[in-house]
């Protein structure tokens, strides 16, 4: 299949690999930002075939695993609502929080729906105007466009109908979180590509810099990964701190500015929780002044309600590259993708569940 | 003018399902009449008894039944009613039986159409006639508008297992050879990509279809080289060799170039971030054979359209048992797990 074949040849990988075996001289911890790129890494199981001195840990790129669980606990309550039809993407709909997931209040009579697109939901909006229609609104920079382009366009129309639960994320100000811990272990980044597509990497080049470490975004695919490590790895071995972008089919360096501008006009940044890491000044996006009536918590008025994380979960230490999903004494016995303690176990995207479906160690 | 006055008559042609047509009254006998009979009329039917009175061929008697709620009921390359025969056949034949008589019961919902109605039941008598059954006994039932998604059909089936077969998933043994055969994920995804809601096109068509003429000639042609047989539908290809490798304690190896994926299945697959090896399937089938009898087998099959495109996708081996693993084209191993619950397309 075009634009696929060519990203996942076995030949091509390969020699890759080869090189990467033959340019890592020093050990190197690598991290890669993207759940996303972590399953493919795992599915795959680039991470075998890497030499030992190669190390690959899992960023806090899965938008499921981060969202708080306050915010979880507030879907539950808004979509419970008689007078509410709650659309979401469908990887959050099982997700725990602490009273159940979206399923359950699904099976409990409330009128949860999954969507493809935020632009979907305010269609049905349109189709039920006696309904008040909420789309949960998660996402790192990748979904915050989309989600922008239904809040201004429900502007325009006067959908009133219609409002968003936010959780918006952005991965410079966790990169920054990261680097600065003192437990960090990061030496390198694979950039998530997705985020660079709309968001550019010129904003990578501070933190590069400021922190010296190399930054390559690149994709998804078995060959895309192998070419971002094997740059990284060059860079590391050449002491370079720069970003060098390994994406040239997708990414550029300003990325998209009408998906930017779109972004802008809706959303502000704000302060936000990250489920598992806590609070990272200036890391979310929230609704502006302008469009606060399209913001669910408020709408439903839901503010009041927070929640408190399992205490066995450790998923804030593997979302910060501390942990290995493995490395959890509570993985695969306490906590399985059945009986999830946190996101990281849940969603499709998240390290834990991937070592947990595809890793032939787990016990 | 005058006008005569007219007493008012019950109204008798409908265009839709009416609670009435359930009532066991005139229009009950008028929808049996008009849509059921002729479609489906036999020498069984055609009694209108209560039961149907069969005379077995000797042998063990295998009895199944399944309940199908497809939605949507029309969707590209069938139907819920050819699904509904189909379905059952296979479930019969995969146990090395004979299909030979089912039952029917319809759930139709209030409103549902006469029209739709008579296509599904049309195409239930072909797809009995393409697997040689008969349908010898049915009821149907109708709720009211809302209680159940436009039609439900329950299919029970019995069939004759002939001598000497003994096919069961607890007998994989290391060594079998495993054997798939054909694409997988085309009926799941067939269905997913006409739902509603999914605003992309795909030619992808369901690959509904009964596999008991294709199982009874590979019993006849290469006796005794099954071990085990299943037909992959809910769960997928990944379920399927899950409950072979846990029924029979030992592990199962594949090979992921080896599995065949249609393009455009393939290509909906990576939109909407989900496994082929866990997408349904209607009439396919996994095979653990005697490795001595694979290619004897697999010649079998690629003569019978449904298997035309039969391959080799790996082996039972003692290691892992319970547990299903995949060598990727780049020679990795990961686990093939059994997929958890509903099919949920990501984020991003």
């Amino acid at each position: 299949m075009k634009y696929l074949d060519e990203y996942r040849d076995p030949a091509l990988a390969r020699k890759l690999l080869d090189e990467i075996r033959r340019k890592a001289v020093h050990p190197w911890t690598i991290m890669e930002i993207c759940g996303g790129q972590t399953h493919s890494i795992i599915r795959n199981g680039i991470d075998q075939l890497l030499p030992d001195t190669i190390e690959l840990v899992h960023g806090p790129g899965c938008p499921v695993c981060v969202t708080p669980l306050e915010s979880i606990e507030r879907a539950l309550a808004i979509a419970a609502r008689e007078e509410v039809i709650f659309t979401s993407f469908g990887d959050m709909l099982r997700v725990p929080g602490n009273s159940g997931d979206l399923f359950m209040v699904r099976s409990a009579g409330g009128d949860v729906r999954i969507v493809f697109s935020p632009l979907d939901a305010l269609q049905i909006a349109r189709d039920n105007p006696s309904k008040e229609v909420v789309f949960f609104a998660v996402g790192f920079e990748t979904t915050a466009p989309a989600n922008a382009m239904a809040v201004w366009q429900a502007d325009r129309e006067g959908i009133n109908n219609f409002s968003v639960l936010v959780s918006q994320v952005m991965v410079p100000p966790a990169m920054r979180a990261i680097l600065s811990s003192k437990d960090n272990r990061v030496q390198g980044f694979l950039a998530a590509g997705h985020v660079c597509a709309v968001m550019g990497y010129e904003e990578y080049e501070p933190v590069a810099r400021e922190f010296q470490v190399p930054i390559v975004p690149t994709g998804f695919e078995p060959v895309e990964l192998l070419a971002g490590i094997l740059k990284t790895v060059e860079l590391l071995e050449e002491g370079k701190a720069e970003v060098v972008n390994c994406y040239g089919r997708v990414v550029s360096r300003a990325g998209n500015p009408f998906a930017q501008e779109t972004i802008k006009k809706v959303f502000e940044v704000t302060d936000r929780q990250w489920r598992g890491i806590g609070l990272i000044p200036g890391s979310g996006l929230g609704l502006r002044k302008e469009f606060v009536r399209f913001d669910a918590e408020k709408k439903f008025n839901v503010t009041n309600i927070s929640a408190e994380e399992s205490p066995l979960c450790m998923s804030g230490s593997v979302l910060q590259g501390i942990l290995k999903p493995d490395g959890c004494p509570a993985f695969a016995k306490e906590c399985t993708p059945q009986h999830p303690l946190g996101a990281t176990m849940v969603s499709s995207e998240g390290a834990c569940a991937a070592y947990y479906k595809y890793h032939l160690d787990t016990p | 003018m005058t006008i005569a006055p007219i007493c008012p008559t019950p109204i008798m042609q409908h265009e839709t399902v009416q609670m009435a047509h359930g009532a066991g009254g005139r229009l009950s006998q008028a929808l049996m009449q008009r849509i059921f009979m002729p479609h489906l009329h036999n020498t069984f039917l055609d009694l209108l008894d209560d039961q149907a009175k069969l005379d077995l061929p000797p042998g063990r008697t295998a009895f199944t039944t399944d309940t199908y709620v497809v939605s949507p009921i029309f969707f590209p390359g069938g139907n819920i009613g050819e699904l509904a025969v189909n379905g059952t056949v296979n479930d019969l034949a995969v146990g090395g039986a004979t299909p030979l008589y089912l039952s029917a019961g319809f759930v139709l919902e209030e409103g549902f159409s006469l029209g739709e109605l008579e296509k599904i039941v049309k195409s239930m008598a072909e797809a009995a006639r393409r697997a040689g059954v008969m349908i010898v006994t049915g009821d149907t039932k109708v709720v009211g508008k809302g209680q159940c998604d436009r039609i439900f059909i329950n299919t029970s089936g019995i069939g004759i297992i002939r001598e000497g077969v003994n096919l069961s998933c607890r007998n994989l043994k290391a060594g079998d050879s495993i054997i798939l055969s054909g694409t997988v994920g085309d009926h799941g995804m067939a269905i997913m990509t006409s739902r509603e809601g999914l605003s992309f096109q795909s030619r992808i068509t369901s690959d509904s279809a009964a596999l008991n003429g294709m199982i009874s000639t590979i019993l006849d042609e290469v006796p005794f080289a099954i071990h085990a047989m299943r037909d992959p539908t809910r769960g997928g290809v990944a379920a399927t060799l899950n409950e072979l490798a846990q029924s029979s304690s030992v592990g199962v190896e594949i090979n992921e170039a080896t599995i065949p994926v249609k393009p455009d299945v393939r290509g909906a697959c990576e939109l909407l971030g989900i496994d082929p090896l866990h997408v349904a399937n209607e009439g396919k089938l996994v095979l653990a054979v005697a490795a001595d009898d694979a290619e004897k087998v697999l010649e079998v099959m690629r003569s019978f359209d449904p298997g035309r495109d039969a391959v080799l996708i790996g082996s039972v081996v003692d290691d892992h048992p319970g547990m299903v693993v995949m060598r990727t084209v780049y020679g990795s191993r990961r686990i093939i797990d059994l997929p958890l619950g509903e099919q949920l397309p990501r984020i991003c």
